[in-house]
């Protein structure tokens, strides 16, 4: 398939290995975060991992925007959902994150209340124009790829004068995540991890560009490669981290120069910050509040604004206990560290958000990865 | 007004509960719709039961019902699919099937036009496999209480001497075959769903197998296993085979046989193909040593033309499916979580 093919070619991937293999330094071990659930995704289905040295981790990071979602707003969907007996419509991944009591999107559906898995924000214009008698509610999740299209549904909705359509907002900065993970109270509590580089956003930097990570570059002192999600893609932004490593350097690079320019998308970045403002602080699953880590609906547009529409009860919503879904988002841990991995929690029965998106760290472990264990337990048997 | 001088007016009238009443109404829908298109001497009988002898060997039997939404999509439709589907089932035990059974549930409201196309598509599906459905049964929910029309299908078949199929005769060592292109169907259906239609020239793969079957039967009679990958598609069947014989599988991505645009479709849903359902495609194992002559009987098959090797039964407590990427790694194939969602971004 054009271009797509030609970042999955085998004989380029095993030249990059090599090269790989070639220039990393037997005397130290790389340390290499992957923002995105979508290179974790990449790192898992693809093999990529089989393809590094023993001396090249990947740390799986938390930018699976089903991960990130904590409990309590999920709940408060839930909530909407049951008890305010609104539409509400949501992506797909979305509705099988466990709430409170394990209670998800889709046993909520399966008790009654009307939610709809939807595949873009005009889906949920479309149902609002559709049921004119009902409150429809877009369940808006995601870091700042997502963001836009939910501003242009918000501006739609307005222009159309769709007074039954309003937003649960829920998008989340990635810039402010990153920085989060090197330097937060939290760091004190769960243990820092070593991370020598990132592989930075794609998806997202097409939006808000490379621009943002150059502060945190110079700052603490991290190279990042802004990669695209193909394994190529992840293979050769590797490359180009264990060179400015070996380097001594701590640069933003560009490995998706195909897609992501220094500025992103200008014409998005307006939209966004028509319609959206900085939140003081939000509460991400497994990093705590982040200061100004996330996005609220802007007062000129409060109309559409689900917060505001609606008031939820006040409530005490709970992850599983010995769930380490929080540790394992800030790549303290790995999965199989968790007690409740492979046991408890499966992608059949997920007691983390982790377990739940295909992004997430524990589900691609699960999926993806889980036969490496039991290789080396089959090798550690039998010595 | 849906009944005219003891006529169903199939062109503009809808499903009604006496339709499913047991009444005048009932009968002529049985005799003006169903009998009509579907007749055959066992079902021209008129009885509650379908009689008929039983030949000698070993009969299998299977039952499925069929929900499917959108009830028209690009290649097909319940009535060829509930024909194709428990054909399907019945030849996967190495079977040539003999009768086939249709339990219809109507919702009250449904075009009667529909419903029509519906049962003619099943007729023809049902005379160009060779096998007559042969009773039926017709009942009628209220509006809201059904999806338009559920199709419920049986299948009777005879097992040919000296095959032995069933999933617990997988074994370390047989090849893993499969007889064309995935996500055929999954890709189609999904093309034209509410919410998410795009255009695509990709057709359901929807088709009978029984005749592929027979000429893999003749060639190889000792096919160990056979299965048709359709909810769930090639990796869920896969899985399923493993566990149930315990043993592993290694896949090789680059042998599996794909459509360009199918490919595109599920890069564009982020769905995995492997998961894809299928609904004219199965998977065989076999002993190494007779692959190559299953595969060139498969070939010689209009249903098998794209037929590959696939991949290697293994030893493996684990029942752990896995492959070989393209890209030069290794993955397992898992189980299906749930039913896979699209990715956001």
């Amino acid at each position: 398939m054009k271009y797509v093919s030609e970042f999955r070619a085998r004989d380029l991937a095993e030249k990059l290995a090599a090269q790989i293999a070639h220039e990393v330094r037997p005397d130290r071990t790389y340390h290499l975060m992957e923002f995105c659930g979508g290179h974790t995704h990449a790192i898992f289905r693809y093999g990529v991992q089989d393809l590094m040295p023993e001396n090249v981790k990947f740390v799986h990071g938390p930018g699976c925007p089903v991960c990130v979602l904590p409990v309590r707003r999920l709940d408060d969907a839930v909530e909407l959902a049951e008890k305010h007996g609104v539409i509400l419509c949501t992506y797909g991944d979305m509705m099988r994150v466990p709430g409170t009591k394990q209670r998800s999107l889709i046993r909520a559906k399966a008790d009654g209340a009307d939610i709809r898995m939807i595949y873009s924000t005009l889906d949920a214009l479309k149902i609002a124009r559709e049921n004119p008698d009902r409150e429809v509610v877009f369940f808006a999740i995601g870091f700042e790829t997502t963001t836009p299209p939910t501003a242009v549904a918000i501006m739609q909705a307005e222009t159309e004068g769709l007074e039954n359509f309003s937003v649960f907002c829920n998008h989340v900065l990635t810039p402010a995540a990153i920085g989060h993970i090197l330097e937060s109270p939290e760091v004190r509590d769960l243990g820092t991890v070593k991370i020598d580089g990132f592989l930075g956003p794609s998806h997202v930097s097409s939006v808000i560009g490379s621009e943002p990570y150059e502060f945190f570059a110079e700052e603490f002192a991290k190279p990042v490669v802004i990669a695209g999600f193909e394994p190529l893609d992840v293979m050769q932004s590797t490359l180009m981290l264990i060179r400015q490593i070996n380097e001594g350097r701590a640069e933003v690079e560009n490995e998706y120069a195909r897609v992501v320019t220094r500025e992103g998308n200008l014409k998005a970045q307006s939209l966004v910050s028509d319609v959206f403002e900085l939140r003081q602080s939000f509460e991400w699953r497994g990093l705590g509040e982040v200061p100004y880590s996330a996005l609220r609906i802007r007062d000129t547009h409060a109309a559409l604004d689900a917060e505001k529409r609606f008031t939820v009860s006040e409530k005490k919503s709970r992850e599983v206990k010995s769930c380490e879904c929080p540790a394992i988002l800030r790549g303290v841990k790995k999965p199989t560290d968790c007690k409740l991995f492979g046991t408890v929690c499966t992608p059949d029965n997920p007691m983390g958000s982790c377990m739940v998106s295909s992004e997430g760290a524990c589900a691609a472990y699960w999926t993806y990865g889980r036969f490496r264990e039991t290789a080396k337990e089959a090798e550690e048997a039998a010595a | 007004m849906n009944a005219v001088d003891g006529k169903i007016a199939l062109r503009s009238g809808n499903v009604d509960m006496t339709h499913g009443g047991g009444g005048r109404a009932m009968a002529d829908l049985i005799r003006d719709l169903f009998r009509r298109h579907l007749h055959n001497p066992i079902l021209d009988q008129g009885n509650d039961a379908a009689l008929f002898s039983v030949p000698e060997g070993r009969l299998v039997m299977s039952t499925d019902g069929h929900v499917i939404s959108p009830i028209f999509f690009p290649g097909g439709d319940i009535g060829s699919l509930a024909v194709h589907g428990t054909l399907n089932d019945v030849a996967m035990s190495g079977a040539r099937p003999l009768y086939l059974t249709a339990g219809f549930i109507l919702e009250e409201g449904y075009p009667l036009a529909d419903l029509e196309r519906i049962v003619m598509s099943m007729a023809r599906a049902a005379k160009e496999a060779g096998v007559p459905v042969v009773t039926g049964d017709t009942k009628v929910v209220e509006k809201g209480k059904g999806d338009g029309v559920f199709i419920t299908t049986t299948g009777l078949g005879v097992v040919p001497e000296g095959v032995h199929v069933s999933a617990e005769r997988a074994a370390p060592g047989q090849a893993i075959l499969l007889s064309g292109t995935i996500g055929d169907h999954g890709v189609a259906i999904l093309s034209k769903r509410e919410n998410l239609e795009f255009e695509t020239e990709i057709l359901s793969d929807s088709a009978a197998l029984h005749g592929l079957v027979a000429e893999m039967v003749a060639a190889v009679p000792g096919i160990a296993v056979l299965r048709d990958p359709t909810r769930g598609g090639v990796a869920a069947t896969l899985n399923e085979i493993a566990r149930t014989a315990n043993v592993g599988m290694i896949l090789d991505e680059a042998a599996i046989p794909m459509k360009p645009d199918v490919s595109a479709a599920c890069e564009l849903l982020g769905l995995d193909p492997l998961y894809v359902a299928n609904e004219g495609k199965l998977l065989a194992l076999c002993a190494a040593e007779d692959a190559d002559r299953l595969l060139e009987a498969m070939r010689g098959h209009p249903l098998g033309a794209e037929a590959a090797i696939i991949g290697t039964v293994t030893e493996d407590p684990a029942n752990l499916v896995q492959m070989k990427t393209g890209f030069g790694g290794t993955r397992v194939v898992d189980w299906l979580a749930g039913e896979q969602l699209p990715r956001i971004c």
